[in-house]
């Protein structure tokens, strides 16, 4: 056998690999084992670990601003057990700190790695049929930043709060006393973290692909991971520096920012937003991928469009770069800059729409299993639409004026933030756990979680964009009794969203314990992942897999005898691989 | 961010030693340096090299946040930057300059010893390419602790006095940046000593180039104490020039120059930052600077309210005698508040000049530092011969790495230093 | 990709360049320094920062395409680097100009004492 000519460590037999009836959990044991490990799955699912404990914690401060809202005056924080936790601080500044480090935490520690790192890292070299990322120790090194990140953040927590709301302003951001520092640090560590996933999906996509897998192979959520890889390594730096710059101002005085030394703080503002808009997209546009798989796989039909799916991918990653004066149409920007900033920002809606019309395209005629993860990936596409159309009073100048920092666009960003990438990521758990853990859950747990998120988001939303537009100011720890009936019902709903999002975790919890064994197969998908064993072995795939169409349903059917999807003998002739010469020399082998 | 490159170059290839590359390494088409989730070692350089590539990116985009800060305030304050820009030594930033091309140079040809193999060559490369990376470093010490010494610092920190430029005393800047290199350079001599009486040849081998690229260093501080001191001196004679042509031209100068926003620009080239300096009249305040003392002291109680005016009067005189502040004495109609040019050396803004200065400066010096690390990485590894034209990939991308930080100084160089 | 057809022994993808090439960029790149800082000692006016910009951008060529051997590299890793400028220019410009716009509003820092005063009660 020539070397190079054939990709190497397939071979079942090989010594120095796990034997095929082991898989990637239990091919090797201990905790040193995981911490030490290069495999992308076990990177994974450490991310998936820790994403839902972050999750965990900025909910449970959700649940509390909005505990804190159901009267008027505020009934958490100003009551008798935080003020014996807490002698030293007003309530108000309690409720500032809350929402401050719920942002921060579901921003940087959440929302950014929950997707891509999470779910990308287990599912982008087994859907593109590679072995591993291309850069495994960088993968790993990226988990431990995210960790440290995180301590950088609960440090910020224990020390002495953070009271800036998660964008860092200046002025404020510069004379305030909580740990502004810490947080700053953790977010910038946090950044690197990002950095170094997405550069390492680039490089896989790039040079790591198979023979046969050609970029219009590439399942869409690869594509989506691709668009979100190109933001990760275009915007991130600037944060970077963004921050660096701040904590240099808070304690060199570096007067760039800070007025008080001649510094400008709407510079301050162009600088974060040039990384944070783009950002907005590294959050929703993996949800994007995973609802274009799950569409297509749960209506067992293939995706409508699937071009102009990718392609819309990559134009919302670059047109996500020259938006981010949306957020600056109050803050002193010059009129002129705001009226481009504005007209820009239209733009963006067109690859947004081209994806939802794309969907229900492809919902139009399939044959629909209201799976989990389907009943998801629907209440996705009702949600972000509101999120989306929303999103255009704020980017429109004049109504803006009336609606900037409102409830409205506190509805609105969940709408598209919770509501599009939180569903969009269940939905992808759902749909992959049984790949990731090789068990099934409970079809009607799932299916009620999906329920209960569904209604308590829109019971805790809703009623937001109607407060927003009424004049309710974001940010404020009381406010007028005529609000009130409103942000109660606000609150019932997030009572009702959580315990929706602990169902989930109980049922997919549950499923470890008793859980029925997951078939390679349980949905009828056509992408890779499902065609090697659940979970998948230590090195993906025992033998190399055959790419072919990865929304081509035709050959794969429901055999009501083995009760499982099995590959019939495709009626069509496959489509030659792009280099036919190698693969039939590795098989012969 | 010495981390990032060696992690990103250690990734694209798995050290030997390490993992997989021990196992099951009898077979045919893994090489030990070939990581085994790639197929060839052509597919392992290039995706190491398109890495690289991609971190190069993330670079040039974190730079560019302060390329921005630059544009941003030079814009806003054209005078400020040209006025401040006099305080740096080109001298200084042009050796500088060229030492870095210099290593860039060498680092290009190590590339094409290790891609042939030249494995003497290539740790010769590398050990030239360190020592002038250590030059730069004590080039760059010699003009950090002279700024420092004379308090041109950031903006909430700067304390430079024009009316006294060279104060006596505070600490020595240069000796805290230079003892770290004196540690690390006493160690890799002892190193040096332990591993010769030891015969450890392979360690030798190391602490040799390495105790060149130490002293380097110091050989950096020595040429820019030279040139440093040097080039004091020619400001001196610029500062008695300017101050003989603005004593001859000080009456008009106020006059002529104080209506028009279009004049600031001529107003405040280099004079105007050193003529505060040593302008007689700056002296009248110094004169009573007894009384002045003893004045000050009373009008900090705040009840002497008398006293404090006096003193703000005492304050804008002197400032106005003294070039600090000039009057807008024509009878223009259009003289406003904003068309009044002010004095360059206010802290808030020849310090914003030199906090730019310091972060990009400063952030390129960590990136040299970062740089330092892994070309020793590198270094130790060409004395070891783990490269071949097979596997050269980590001497390529660190030398891409190395390029870019010396693009950035090409940029950095006329942008900073050479403002006229 | 990895589709490469090889032999067993040579995986010749080095392209070493040839030693003049490289000292003939450096003395280039040198003689560029001597030149960009002799122009600063004549006045051109607004003029000046576009020299030296131009040329430090014909040295960041001269590395790039020699030094960091682009002339001779993959089509997408100079489109990625070349696309990181892209991105840049479009973030300074549009802070610029913003910048630009806003300046004129520029209220004066009315406490900021000149240095030469003595300290601030």
């Amino acid at each position: 056998m020539s070397a190079g000519s054939v990709p190497s460590g397939y071979e079942v037999n090989d010594p120095g690999y796990p034997t095929p009836q082991e898989n990637y959990l239990t091919n090797s044991k201990g905790i040193l084992s995981w911490a030490f490990t290069l495999d992308h799955k076990r990177i994974g699912m450490m991310y998936l670990i820790g994403v839902t404990s972050a999750f965990l914690l900025g909910g449970l401060l959700a649940l509390g601003i909005r505990l804190h809202l159901f009267a008027p005056d505020g009934i958490l924080f100003n009551n008798a057990l935080f003020q014996w936790l807490a002698p030293d601080k007003a309530p108000n500044d309690i409720y500032n700190q809350v929402f401050t480090l719920h942002g921060a935490i579901m921003v940087f520690l959440f929302i950014i790695p929950s997707v891509p790192a999470a779910l990308g890292n287990f599912l982008v070299p087994v859907m593109l049929g590679a072995k591993d990322v291309a850069f495994p120790r960088l993968n790993l090194s990226s988990f431990y930043l995210w960790v440290g990140g995180a301590l950088f953040f609960v440090m910020a927590l224990l020390a002495s709060g953070l009271d800036t709301g998660w964008t860092f302003y200046t002025p404020y951001s510069t004379t305030t006393d909580s740990s502004v520092i810490l947080a700053t640090t953790g977010a910038f560590v946090l950044g690197f973290s990002s950095i170094f996933t997405g550069l390492n999906f680039i490089v896989t996509i790039n040079t790591m692909r198979p023979p046969g897998m050609t970029w219009f192979r590439m399942p869409l959520f690869l594509w989506a991971t691709y668009s979100t890889s190109i933001i990760q390594v275009l915007a991130t730096p600037v944060l970077g520096i963004t921050l660096l710059l701040l904590i240099a101002e808070r304690t060199l005085h570096i007067g760039i920012f800070d007025p008080e030394y001649n510094g400008d703080p709407v510079t301050f503002q162009h600088f974060f937003w040039f990384y944070s808009h783009p950002a907005v997209y590294i959050m929703i546009l993996p949800a994007f991928g995973i609802i274009s798989e799950l569409i297509s796989v749960h209506s067992h039909k293939r995706i409508f469009g699937y071009r102009f799916i990718a392609y819309s991918s990559i134009a919302i990653a670059l047109l996500s770069f020259i938006v981010w004066g949306h957020h600056m149409f109050t803050s002193g920007m010059s009129p002129i800059t705001t009226i481009i900033f504005s007209a820009l920002t239209f733009t963006v809606s067109v690859p947004s729409a081209i994806k939802v019309f794309n969907w229900v395209a492809t919902m139009f005629k399939g044959s629909i299993s209201l799976t989990t993860p389907m009943v998801y990936a629907i209440a996705f596409i009702f949600l972000f639409t509101i999120g989306g159309l929303t999103g255009l009073h704020l980017g429109t100048l004049a109504t803006d004026m009336h609606l900037h920092d409102t409830y409205f666009v506190v509805a609105h960003f969940h709408y598209v933030m919770v509501g599009g990438t939180v569903v969009a990521f269940l939905g992808g758990v759902f749909h992959w756990w049984p790949k990731m853990v090789g068990k099934m859950y409970s079809e009607a747990g799932g299916l009620l979680s999906a329920a209960l998120v569904f209604i308590g988001f829109n019971l805790t939303f809703l009623p937001q964009f109607i407060l927003g537009s009424r004049g309710m100011p974001r940010r404020y720890a009381t406010y007028d009794p005529e609000f009130a009936p409103l942000h109660q019902m606000s609150t019932y709903g997030a009572l009702i969203l959580g315990v929706g999002l602990f169902v989930a975790l109980f049922v997919l919890l549950m499923s470890l314990y008793n859980g029925k064994k997951a078939p390679a197969n349980p949905w009828g998908g056509a992408t890779l992942e499902w065609n090697c064993t659940s979970p998948p072995p230590f090195y993906n795939f025992e033998r190399p897999p055959v790419v072919g169409d990865p929304y081509e349903f035709g050959d794969i059917r429901w055999d009501t005898e083995l009760d499982r999807y099995v590959k019939v003998e495709p009626q069509r002739e496959r489509v030659p691989l792009e280099t036919p010469a190698e693969t039939p020399a590795h098989a012969s082998e | 961010m010495a981390t990032t490159d060696a992690g990103l170059a250690s990734d694209a290839h798995e050290q030997p030693g390490h993992g997989h590359s021990d196992h099951g390494h009898g077979d045919h088409d893994h090489p030990s340096y070939l990581a085994h989730h790639f197929d060839t070692p052509e597919q392992q350089f290039d995706s190491g090299k398109l890495g690289m590539w991609l971190f190069l990116v993330t670079e040039v985009l974190f730079f560019s946040g302060m390329f921005c800060a630059y544009a941003i305030f030079r814009a806003w304050r054209p005078e400020v930057f040209e006025g401040c820009s006099q305080f740096l030594n080109t001298k200084l930033g042009a050796i500088n300059t060229g030492v870095l091309l210099f290593s860039s140079f060498t680092m290009a040809w190590g590339v094409r010893c290790a891609q042939k193999e030249q494995h003497k060559l290539l740790t010769v490369m590398l050990a030239t390419t360190l020592s002038c990376a250590t030059v730069f470093l004590g080039v760059k010490a010699i003009e950090y602790s002279h700024k420092w010494h004379l308090g041109l610092l950031p903006a909430g920190l700067f304390s430079y006095d024009p009316s006294n430029p060279h104060p006596v005393g505070g600490p020595n800047y240069l000796a805290y940046i230079c003892a770290p290199f004196v540690a690390i350079t006493i160690g890799v001599a002892i190193w040096l000593v332990v591993s010769f009486l030891r015969g450890a040849k392979f360690q030798l081998e190391c602490a040799k180039p390495l105790l060149v690229v130490c002293l380097c260093f110091f050989v950096g501080v020595g040429l820019g104490t030279i040139l440093e001191s040097g080039g004091e001196e020619g400001h001196h004679e610029d500062d008695h020039a300017v101050v003989a042509s603005t004593d001859g031209a000080a009456p008009e100068h106020g006059e002529a120059h104080s209506h028009a926003d279009g004049d600031e620009h001529a107003e405040h080239e280099e004079p105007a930052a050193e003529a505060v300096a040593s302008l007689p009249a700056a002296g009248a305040m110094s004169n009573d600077s007894a009384d002045l003392a003893v004045l000050e002291r009373l009008a900090t109680d705040a009840t002497n309210t008398g006293l404090q005016d006096e003193l703000a009067a005492r304050k804008a005189q002197s400032e106005r005698s003294s070039g600090g502040i000039l009057y807008d004495v024509s009878d223009d109609a259009s003289a406003t508040v904003a068309s009044a040019p002010e004095n360059v050396l206010r802290p808030s803004r020849a310090g914003v000049f030199f906090s730019i200065y310091y972060c990009m400066t400063g952030i390129h010096a960590i990136h040299i530092l970062a740089g330092i690390g892994v070309l020793v990485w590198l270094l130790v590894r060409s004395i070891r011969m783990d490269f071949n034209r097979n596997y050269f990939g980590p001497v390529d991308y660190v030398g891409l790495y190395w390029h870019i930080v010396d693009m950035i100084w090409i940029y950095l160089f006329p942008l900073m230093y050479l403002i006229r | 990709m990895s589709a490469h057809e090889n032999a067993q022994e040579g995986y010749d993808f080095a392209h070493p360049l040839p030693l003049p090439l490289l000292a003939g960029t450096f003395l280039v790149l040198t003689l560029l320094t001597v030149l960009t800082v002799a122009q600063a000692s004549f006045n051109f006016g607004s003029l000046d920062v576009l020299i030296v910009m131009v040329i430090a951008t014909i040295k960041a060529v001269l590395v790039g395409a020699i030094f960091m051997h682009l002339a001779w590299d993959k089509p997408f890793n100079i489109i990625c680097f070349i696309g990181s400028f892209v991105f840049v220019g479009l973030f300074i410009m549009a802070t610029l100009f913003d910048s630009r716009q806003t300046a004129k509003d520029d209220i004066p820092v009315t406490d900021d004492a000149v240095v030469s005063a003595p300290a601030e009660l």
